[in-house]
């Protein structure tokens, strides 16, 4: 027991150890949170996959027979103790319990036993060689059973557990029957030595499958690397269903599948769900995540650094990577997932420190709230890796995004994957296109349109009596410099530009005035870049300011986008993805056959009471003697109960 | 002669039914009858025979502990009251007098917090004062802190209905919701004992555990608005959680009164509040009772938990941490009740035990949410 006890603080604590630590991770991840002398240690301890350690599984097989021998020590006495009634306990050792009494009087014996058995005691009698009987009774001795029941499930559910944990496994990896795979190839490629054959008794593994694919084997994950189990039929999806709520929240996840017996070919459809697997030959097939499977993209690249050319169509696939060639250099463009449904609160956050009492009792009143939320369409991510190998990462939406009343292009960059996205919003025209935006970007990038766009600002400043005629060519000159100081670098050229060479007490002053001649030749540049492209002129009205502005914000940007081309997505085929888990559990049964017996043991043992009675009947005198199981109040009043009963009865004889 | 005899005999169990008991036993079964009437296209077999369970247990509950016979008709018609002011339009919780203020769901509620402090403060006085008078007001508050409580869950089970038909479902899905049941069940669960064991001055003990997580409650609400309802995720739409969690709860919340009483007795022993505390045979005698009836109920969670697992996560152990500290919490019962049952162990160290096991139950409750990761993060804070 003492030896049983210090095996399950053992168990405890390594059971702790494997909450904390996050089990079955890739091992590199490891190694860089714990240093290479922690890690290596661990992994000697077999902290990274707890509990399907040896020593763990040890300590379980311990247990299972440390309970073992108590039923087998504890079993026999149990039974012959439940069965015996103590007839011949002696007069002494009735005296000595606690709840034992002689009162002066005498009772019929058939009397009592007719109470005891209305009660539900089973009682039997016993005539001693002195003359004196006595009625022996017990009621409740399923108590003791409940102890077999209890341990007996301890074992069963181990046993069970056992039979699905993945010991065959481990053995066979310490033998080198089966070696883990590490590499990533492709499936068919994997040898034998890491391949389980369909036959394997119990498993739990993964694969993926895209829409209107197949897959025969699945994935277990295994140490440092992984294996792939052969299945004795093969899955197809057909087709994946995600549902969400209004609220964004999803709230259905389904795959059609058809399963495709090897041997004899039946098929089985069937829709599994989160919660409601499908069963084939003992293997159960269960909805665990979903993904983007690899969708055919459409789409458009404008050359950033040369803004004049059209832009290039391009086709792709999401998750998968390419090479893209752009000013002559050679990029590798790494399609991520395309996300068709992206649901964004829109709602501006307001400060909670700013409400009210009332506004705060309102809210929690209410469990409904009102969020702005909002599907703002599909998007994909992409990196865009250089000759050397360095990438910035791309987050680009398809759709058209409304901020503030005006529509807006949305992209995102990044050049770490801890970061989070920096976005770039490109104003859009009438047309809900980014074309718009693109000639003005074009325009700024030619200098060979600077004599025009100074003249005409020129002439309105004059026109509005802004600058004398004398300033005229100075005017002009300014405007080209701070066109052409801003096509190379922005807002932050300029900024650069003023503290390089402007006294600190002049820079606000003259900062203003390169921002305001850059508002007031956008316009112009806008202008022209319409007039050579033969496109009607914006509209001269509030919006077209604004488009300008955030043009000129979008504009200065782009120097920090890292990219040389801007990939906008134009159009999909979504092809999604289900990850399925299948498993194989024979030892499922046996677990749930030992948690009831669990529960019934538990039952038995602290709701079933047993209480034992005894009566000795002499002449002039009776003795009434009660134990049980348990010592308590419940045990004093049924004492009390009984001795009052019997001295009534004593009373009342004739 | 031998009949005076015979009928001093404890009467049958059917026969000590009272004309309440089967009033009560019609009136949950004509209810239950007149759901199914109404409701039955839309259940299938299974559910049917939910409620048919339901309606058996109810009844039965109702046997076993009188007080149930009033207390859940009480809270029933409560929330029938909400759900007929409502008219189907969730907006009048915030328009319409008797929703704002007393039976919308967040106001029943809050009324369920409020009495479970006053009667904490009540308990505290009367057993200070050895007034059994105060005491009983204690009880009396709490018997209404929980008539507010079971109402405001079952206006808020209807609620999530107006919110949207696929919205809707039992409110015990995540941490705010369950942290209202522990409360609820806590407090049944110890005015059973206290009148079964006549001892109202642990009222004081409990009715502190239930404020603290009374205190969280409200936090939770006002500063993390985790009142909203929200939607079922794939994962949790299963009968399974209607049973799952309530029974966990039930373990939860007897291992908060046992550790409560273990309290109680330690301070007993130190010689404190003298006289004032019940007998420590009694308290010690409802730790374990206390224990016994959580770690069945524990039992009977995990292995559901474990069947759950089974349909949702493809196995019904992947040592998940909730999983792996409900294991945890369990095998530190076990070794309670062993040490009692079978090395005969009693007071002091017990008591100590059953206040550590608070301990370890909390972190297996909301600690594992808060700082470890798993397939049970549905209730982050
Ligand atoms: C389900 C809850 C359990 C209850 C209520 C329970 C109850 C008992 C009882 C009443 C005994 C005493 C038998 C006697 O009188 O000698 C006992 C002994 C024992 N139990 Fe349990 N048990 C439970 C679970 C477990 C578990 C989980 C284990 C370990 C995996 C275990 C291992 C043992 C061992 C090793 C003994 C000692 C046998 C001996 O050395 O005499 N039990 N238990």
């Amino acid at each position: 027991m003492r030896f049983a006890i210090g095996l399950l603080t053992i168990l405890a604590i390594a059971s702790i150890i494997g909450t904390v630590l996050k089990q079955n991770e890739p091992y590199t991840n490891y190694a860089f949170e714990f240093g290479q002398f922690w890690f290596l240690l661990f992994e000697k301890l077999g902290l990274y996959d707890v509990y399907h350690s040896g020593w763990f599984l040890t300590i379980l097989a311990f247990l299972v027979l440390s309970t073992s021998l108590c039923i087998v020590r504890n079993g026999p006495g149990f039974l012959k103790e439940m069965k015996a009634y103590r007839e011949k306990a002696s007069d002494t050792s009735l005296s000595l319990m606690s709840h034992s009494v002689e009162l002066d009087g005498e009772v019929e014996p058939e009397a009592v036993r007719e109470r005891l058995q209305a009660q539900g005691f089973s009682v039997k009698e016993h005539q001693r060689e002195d003359g004196s009987r006595v009625l022996a009774a017990k009621k409740g001795a399923a108590n003791k059973l409940g102890y077999f029941f209890a341990h007996i499930a301890m074992v069963v559910i181990c046993i069970g557990g056992l039979m699905d944990g993945n010991l065959p496994l481990k053995l066979g990896e310490m033998s080198g029957r089966v070696v883990p795979e590490t590499r990533n190839v492709p499936q068919s490629q994997i040898p034998a030595q890491s391949r389980l054959s369909a036959g394997n008794l119990s498993y739990r593994g993964n694969v993926t499958i895209a829409e209107n694919r197949s897959a025969d084997v699945v994935f277990l994950n295994a140490g440092k690397g992984y294996l792939v189990q052969e299945l004795p039929f093969a899955v197809t999806l057909k087709q994946f269903h995600v549902d969400y709520y209004s609220n964004g929240m999803p709230k259905l996840f389904a795959s059609d599948i058809v399963v495709t017996d090897k041997a004899t070919g039946k098929e089985t459809k069937a829709t599994v769900k989160v919660n409601h697997p499908l069963v084939v030959d003992g293997v159960a097939i269960y909805q665990a995540s979903f993904g983007d499977g690899g969708s055919p993209l459409e789409l458009d690249a404008w050359n950033l650094a040369q803004p004049q050319l059209a832009p290039v169509a391009i086709k792709g696939v999401s998750q998968a990577a390419q090479p893209l060639r752009a000013n002559g250099q050679a990029y590798t463009l790494e399609f991520g997932d395309l996300k068709v449904y992206n649901v964004e609160n829109m709602a501006k956050t307001g400060m909670d420190g700013d409400k009210t009492l009332a506004q705060r009792m309102n809210d929690a009143r209410s469990v409904k709230h009102e969020k702005a939320l909002q599907n703002v369409g599909p998007s994909i991510t992409y990196k865009l890796r250089d000759g050397q190998g360095q990438a910035h990462e791309y987050h680009q939406y398809m759709a058209p995004i409304m901020q503030e009343g005006a529509s807006y292009q949305i992209s995102g960059v990044r050049r770490q994957v801890s970061e989070p996205f920096q976005y770039l919003r490109l104003p859009l025209d009438d047309e809900l296109s980014i074309k718009r935006f693109m000639r003005l970007n074009a325009a700024l990038a030619t200098p060979a349109l600077y004599d025009e766009v100074a003249r005409r600002t020129a002439d309105k400043a004059m026109q509005g009596g802004a600058i004398s005629p004398e300033m005229r060519a100075q005017f002009e000159s300014s405007v080209k410099w701070v066109l052409a100081r801003f096509s190379e670098g922005g807002f932050p050229a300029l900024e650069n530009f003023l503290d390089e060479r402007v006294p600190q007490d002049k820079r606000q002053a003259v900062a203003q005035t390169y921002v305001k001649i850059l508002q007031g030749t956008v316009g112009d540049l806008m202008a022209v870049a319409d007039s050579r492209a033969g496109v009607a002129p914006l509209a001269a009205e509030q919006n077209s300011y604004r488009f300008l502005l955030d043009s000129l914000v979008a504009s200065s940007a782009l120097h920090d986008y890292g990219a040389p081309v801007y990939l906008q997505l134009v159009g999909f085929d979504q092809v999604q993805a289900s990850g399925l888990q299948l498993t194989r559990s024979p030892g499922k049964n046996l677990v749930y056959l030992g948690s009831l017996l669990l529960v019934i043991g538990i039952i038995l043992m602290f709701y079933v009471r047993e209480i034992r009675v005894w009566l000795v009947f002499r002449p002039g005198r009776l003795r009434l003697a009660m134990t049980s199981n348990r010592h308590n109040r419940d045990l004093d009043r049924d004492f009390d109960r009984e001795r009052d009963a019997l001295e009534t009865l004593i009373r009342e004889q004739p | 002669m031998s009949s005076t005899y015979r009928l001093a005999a404890q009467p049958g169990f059917w026969r000590s039914l009272d004309l309440r008991d089967w009033a009560y036993a019609l009136f949950v079964l004509v209810v239950c009858a007149g759901a199914f009437y109404q409701y039955d296209h839309f259940m299938d077999v299974y559910e049917e025979a939910i409620l048919a369970g339901s309606a058996l247990s109810l009844v039965a509950l109702g046997w076993f502990w009188k007080p149930w016979r009033w207390y859940f008709p009480l809270s029933g018609v409560t929330s029938l009251l909400a759900i007929q002011v409502y008219e189907h339009d969730l907006a009048r919780a915030q328009s319409a007098f008797l929703l704002k203020y007393m039976l919308s769901s967040q106001s029943s509620i809050m009324w369920m917090c409020t009495l479970f402090v006053l009667a904490t403060g009540v308990y505290w006085a009367g057993l200070l004062t050895r007034s059994a008078t105060l005491q009983r007001m204690g009880s009396g508050l709490t018997w209404a802190a929980c008539v507010m409580g079971l109402a405001g869950l079952g206006t808020r089970w209807y609620e999530s209905y107006l919110i949207g038909a696929d919205v809707g479902h039992i409110p015990v899905s995540n941490l705010y919701e369950v942290f209202v049941l522990f409360c609820l069940v806590t407090a049944l669960m110890y005015l059973y004992y206290e009148a079964k064991f006549a001892a109202r001055q642990m009222g004081a003990f409990v009715l502190l555990i239930i404020s603290a997580a009374v205190v969280f409650i409200v936090w939770y609400a006002f500063d993390r608005q985790a009142h909203e309802i929200q939607p079922l995720i794939p994962a949790l739409q299963s009968w399974w959680m209607k049973i799952h969690v309530p029974a966990n709860f039930v373990g939860y919340g007897a291992f908060a009164i046992a550790a409560m009483l273990g309290a109680a007795e330690l301070m007993a022993m130190r010689g404190w509040l003298a006289g004032k505390l019940p007998p420590m045979e009694v308290m010690d005698e409802v730790m374990y009772k206390v224990i016994a009836v959580g770690f069945l109920f524990f039992t009977i969670a995990t292995v559901l938990g474990a069947m759950w697992a089974a349909d949702a996560w493809g196995g019904y152990w992947s040592w998940d941490p909730k999983e792996t500290w409900a294991l945890i919490v369990w095998l530190n019962y076990a070794a309670w009740l062993h040490m009692r049952l079978v090395k005969g162990w009693r007071g002091a160290p017990l008591a100590w035990w059953a206040v550590v096991g608070l301990f370890i139950t909390t972190f297996a409750f909301i600690g594992v949410n808060m700082f470890l990761s798993g397939l049970h993060s549905y209730g982050g804070l």
